[in-house]
């Protein structure tokens, strides 16, 4: 395992030496839930995101990956290690430039679809007039626009996450994570929301850290993919796709496809297993 | 998933120990600020809690209290007894045929809604004084909570069990009693629970109003004569008959209502 | 389709209402009821009209409505204050959960005779009758509107940086607000109810007074007349709250 891990590291250096300097780096970085048994939801940690970057974390349940993410945006802090974003110490705090799009369906009720979009917008410097024009090019970004009057109600669910990416969006983040923004949609919507995020990856030049439990929308999206253990979670390989910028869900077809999930599965078999035994059956998240 | 996951934990010894020191502590803290009610109000208007228990442990041996007690229970008895069988049946026939029950529901709860009260004096002309115009007062009060929740029960019963039950070829008496009874008493359990405190209140009205009989007109009587110690007795007795009967019903509830249907979470 | 069901519905509850106030007048019209007993409805609503426009009752009815604009708005400020107070304290509210599960059990009517001997017979005990009926609703209506914002929304507002203030103002408020609604729509209704229900028991002025004099007097067309007031006015506005209310919901409701 710690060879795995060393050579993950040094998979990151190497990349660091060649390109500009990462957007995110972690250092150490390890997260324990207090408590009467504490529990070891992260494992030190070294991870860098490359600036453009569409990177993806695949491991089994409750392995850890959306505390990466918390900790990751500032949304929650570390036990110990660190974390900068764009050489900046993230500390507790969501630092600016960074957009987060969540599993759950996070749109408000009460606002329009516009007004949910807008909302992204509202508490910034951006004069008014610009921030309309963000906010029309979002939501027709999105195809959303002929939908801007209506409130989250009233769309399925797909609809509602588009909602929250656009909201997302119109603070034009350079890093957008996405913390398995679509498992609760069936498998052709994923299919075709898995193609928009492609297209927007590409438009907005953003680094992307998704974190899925679907092995094929890891290997069909991502530049590179992370795979994570069992808790407490750590990376035990880095799998690269080597897909072109220029790509979409008719990769599936490629038999590169093919051969990267299968490595990956072969990767988190054994993993999955594990947090199966761990939790009991039906023990979800 | 939640839910079940829940009982155990609610039950766990120290929890049960903290609960009941908690009981122990409201006690503690309700006693005192009647005592200090009482203390700034004056013997006039409030009795003392020893003041209190003095009077009722001389009262509740004679004869009076226990006819006035009898009076009381006669009436809510009726009463809960007919709201229940009606409240139930109607709620059942409400919640088979949609339209009429869709039809019913604003209705019934605009019914709900208004200060019934003030129908009293109809329903004295109607009834006469006496025990029947209680009845129906405590009837009136209880019978529509009744209806609604059996009401809802029955319409939003999972058409997916009925299809399980078709699934596995169950008869239709099989149905009822084993999916259709089961599905809708924890809903038709809180119904009963409320239904009962409101039919209590509508008695314990009818008889503070022109009545002559009955633990209501007792308290009433204990102002009008200046009888303190009755008045803040009588209060007390009702007080822990109502708590006692609720936490009874609770209690019944969680035994028969399945884990989901803890009414604290409802 | 759907929207024929709507209107079959009003249609069908129209014609319920109706049919019943048509059916007490003809029997009352027909001498089936004794007039000592019903009056027939259409004599009720002239009776109020020429009560109205007498203004006989305008004291009684500016009474009963100060009365429960008092214990509405204390009501509602102490029910939210207390459910915003408890929801932050989880420890005092384990303590206080059975003592809410089983608050509106016991009858509080019979304590208004007590307030009435502390407070003197005027508007303060009813107000303190129909606060301890209303308070509690919105209490509890409050603390399960914050218990139900939806976590991931908070987390939203942190990753937008809201501050404190902004994060209450533009998630917590609305997110609870249709529990806050129905919590002051129930405080309404209950303030009504106390008030009006104290009144009729013991006081010196007031609507639910109004009636109780006036069931004493054998003034049987005044009491009548009154009750239809209290029906109608207590009818008007729920109806029109729980209409607002449903349309909020239906907005809000994922599909």
């Amino acid at each position: 395992m710690t060879a795995l891990v060393q050579r993950a590291r040094m998979d990151d250096t190497l990349a660091e030496a060649v390109g500009p300097p990462p957007v995110v780096s972690l250092r150490a970085v390890t997260r324990v839930y207090p408590g009467v048994k504490p529990v070891e939801a992260l494992a030190p940690t070294d991870l860098d995101l490359n600036p453009g970057e569409f990177f993806s974390v695949v491991g089994p349940s409750g392995c850890g990956k959306s505390t990466l993410l918390d900790v990751l945006s500032g949304l929650g802090r570390p036990t110990s290690g660190t974390v900068t974003f764009n050489g900046q110490a993230v500390d507790g705090v969501v630092p600016e430039g960074v957009g987060i799009v969540f599993q759950e369906d996070a749109s408000f009720p009460w606002l329009t679809v516009r007004d949910n979009v807008a909302f992204g917008l509202k508490h910034s410097t951006v004069p008014a007039d610009e921030s309309q024009r963000r906010v029309d090019h979002a939501l027709r970004f999105m195809g959303l626009a002929d939908f801007a009057g209506a409130y989250p109600a009233q769309l399925s669910g797909g609809m509602r996450q588009r909602v929250c990416i656009a909201r997302t969006l119109v603070t034009r983040p350079s890093l957008i994570l996405l913390d398995e923004p679509f498992g609760a949609l069936d498998q052709q919507t994923r299919l075709l929301m898995g193609d928009e995020l492609l297209r927007l990856w590409r438009e907005t030049g953003a680094t992307i850290l998704l974190i899925t439990h679907a092995l094929d929308e890891a290997a069909m999206l991502s530049d590179r993919v992370g795979v994570m253990s069992a808790r407490p979670g750590r990376f035990i390989d880095m799998v690269e796709t080597g897909w072109p910028r220029e790509r979409d869900s008719s990769i599936v077809s490629d038999p590169r496809f093919g051969e990267i999930t299968a490595r990956l599965w072969s990767r988190l078999r054994a993993e999955s297993l594990r947090a199966m035994g761990a939790q009991g059956p039906g023990g979800g998240r | 998933m939640s839910a079940t996951a829940d009982v155990p934990a609610r039950t766990t010894p120290a929890r049960r120990r903290s609960g009941s020191w908690d009981g122990l502590i409201l006690l503690v803290l309700a006693l005192l600020a009647w005592q200090g009610m009482h203390l700034y109000v004056g013997e006039a208007a409030l009795a003392s809690p020893v003041k209190t228990l003095t009077f009722l442990a001389g009262f509740l041996r004679g004869p009076v209290f226990w006819g006035h007690f009898a009076a009381t229970l006669a009436a809510f008895g009726w009463a809960l007894l007919i709201g229940a069988v009606g409240g139930i049946v109607i709620g059942l026939v409400l919640g088979e045929r949609r339209f009429a029950g869709d039809v019913a529901e604003p209705i019934l709860a605009g019914l709900y809604a208004i200060p019934k009260v003030t129908l009293y004096p109809m329903i004295l002309l109607i009834f006469g004084l006496g025990m029947s115009a209680k009845v129906a007062f405590g009837v009136i009060h209880g019978i529509i909570p009744i209806i609604l929740f059996t009401m809802g029960a029955v319409k939003t019963i999972s058409p997916v069990l009925l299809r399980a039950a078709r699934a596995m070829r169950l008869t239709r008496r099989q149905t009822a009693l084993e999916v259709l009874v089961p599905a809708v008493l924890p809903e038709i359990l809180t119904g009963l629970r409320i239904g009962f405190s409101l039919t209590f209140l509508g008695v314990l009205i009818g008889e503070m109003f022109a009545s002559q009989r009955g633990l209501g007109f007792l308290i009433v009587n204990g102002i009008n004569l200046h009888n303190v110690p009755m008045t803040t007795g009588m209060i007390l007795v009702i007080v822990l008959f109502a708590l006692a009967a609720n936490g009874l019903l609770l209690w019944l509830h969680r035994r028969f209502g399945g884990p989901s249907a803890t009414p604290e979470h409802a | 389709m759907k929207l024929k069901r709507e209107h079959a519905l009003t249609l069908a509850r129209l014609g319920v209402i109706g049919g019943a106030v048509l059916l007490v007048e003809a029997l009352c019209r027909s001498g089936v009821i004794n007039p000592l007993t019903l009056l027939p409805p259409s004599r009720m609503a002239a009776d109020l009209f020429g009560l109205l426009a007498s203004g006989q009752i305008a004291h009684d009815m500016a009474f009963t409505a100060g009365t429960i604009g008092a214990a509405l708005v204390l009501s509602i400020a102490l029910g939210f204050g207390l459910g915003v107070l408890v929801h932050a304290l989880p420890r005092v509210r384990r303590a206080l959960d059975p003592l809410l599960a089983s608050y509106y059990s016991v009858p509080f009517f019979i304590f208004y005779p007590l307030l009435v001997a502390i407070f003197g017979l005027n508007a303060f005990p009813l107000v303190v009758l129909g606060m301890a009926f209303a308070a509690p609703a919105m209490m509890m209506s409050t603390m399960a509107g914050l218990d139900r914002i939806p976590r991931v929304l908070l987390r939203v507002a942190r990753a937008h940086r809201l501050s404190r203030v902004e994060t209450v103002r533009q998630i917590v408020l609305p997110s609870a607000a249709p529990y806050l609604f129905t919590g002051m729509r129930l405080a309404l209704a209950y303030t009504f109810i106390g008030v009006i229900a104290g009144e009729f028991i013991m006081a010196s002025s007031g609507i639910g007074h109004a009636i109780a004099y006036a069931y004493e007097g054998f003034d049987n067309n005044t009491m009548y007349a009154l009750m239809l007031l209290v029906l109608v006015v207590v009818t008007v506005i729920n109806m029109s709250l729980h209409a607002y209310e449903t349309r909020l919901a239906k907005r809000r409701a994922r599909a």
